[in-house]
């Protein structure tokens, strides 16, 4: 099935873009998409432990469970204000 | 009109946003606000201009949140909060707070809260130049959850308070 995984600040500019259309298979978790990344772009799994994750623009967890057609949003520490 | 919570690429407009908040309201004794600005250095380098980035969508989710959690803890605070991306300039206002209430204390705290937990939790970043390069600051693990970082805003945001509480 189809995602869209967003990607924001250094991680965009690590993957080179901040919307990829991924194929991963069902069934997924946000966990899986994850991985399924990270094994095209190494570089991004600093980001693992320090992260924050939502599908469709709701923060969630990693074991959250992700549907044909969702966004899912990887985030770096945040640093608005 | 003017709406309460917003992201914006547009220059911050605090006297709108006051009048927003304070529109027909007898009861306020009451108003503070908050401007974040961009400074000319951080962490000892020459800060050249700031461009912020954002998760829109998410990012107005987060500060309707945090106003909603800032209502619960002062129920009598009104509050109002605007961010700012894309390029911004050395002086330039990257957030403005409004809160009003009847009493000072409160309009203080409230907006004390919003701009603390606005550093948690709202997907926002800063992309720094500096002269001789550039990096993106990163802070904390947004994760509106986390009942500690709540109750640290709170306590920040009314020492008094918290001292209250704890006798």
């Amino acid at each position: 099935m189809r995602v869209t995984v967003r990607l924001f600040a250094r991680l965009r500019d690590l993957a080179g873009s901040g919307e990829l259309v991924r194929d991963v298979t069902a069934p997924a978790t946000v966990q899986s998409v994850w991985q399924s990344l990270v094994q095209d772009m190494p570089g991004l799994r600093d980001y693992e432990r320090t992260m924050s994750v939502a599908v469709n623009a709701d923060y969630t967890r990693m074991s959250a469970p992700v549907a044909e057609g969702d966004e899912v949003a990887f985030m770096p520490p945040v640093s608005g204000g | 009109m003017t709406p309460l919570v917003a992201v914006t690429p547009e220059p911050l407009d605090l006297s709108a946003l006051t009048d927003a908040v304070c529109q027909g309201a007898v009861g306020d004794g009451a108003v503070t606000s908050f401007i974040g600005l961009v400074r000319d250095h951080n962490q000892g380098r020459r800060v050249s201009f700031l461009e912020y980035e954002a998760y829109e969508p998410l990012a107005v989710r987060a500060l309707n949140l945090i106003l909603d959690e800032s209502r619960s803890a002062w129920p009598t605070a009104r509050l109002a909060v605007h961010h700012r991306i894309g390029r911004l300039d050395i002086g330039e206002a990257s957030i403005i707070i409004v809160a009003a209430s009847p009493h000072r204390a409160d309009a203080f705290a409230a907006c004390r809260y919003v701009i603390e937990r606005v550093k948690q939790i709202v997907p926002i970043w800063k992309h720094e130049h500096f002269e001789g390069g550039d990096v993106w600051l990163e802070g904390a693990t947004a994760d509106p959850t986390d009942q500690e970082a709540r109750e640290w805003a709170r306590r920040i945001a009314s020492p008094e308070r918290s001292r209250g509480a704890c006798a």
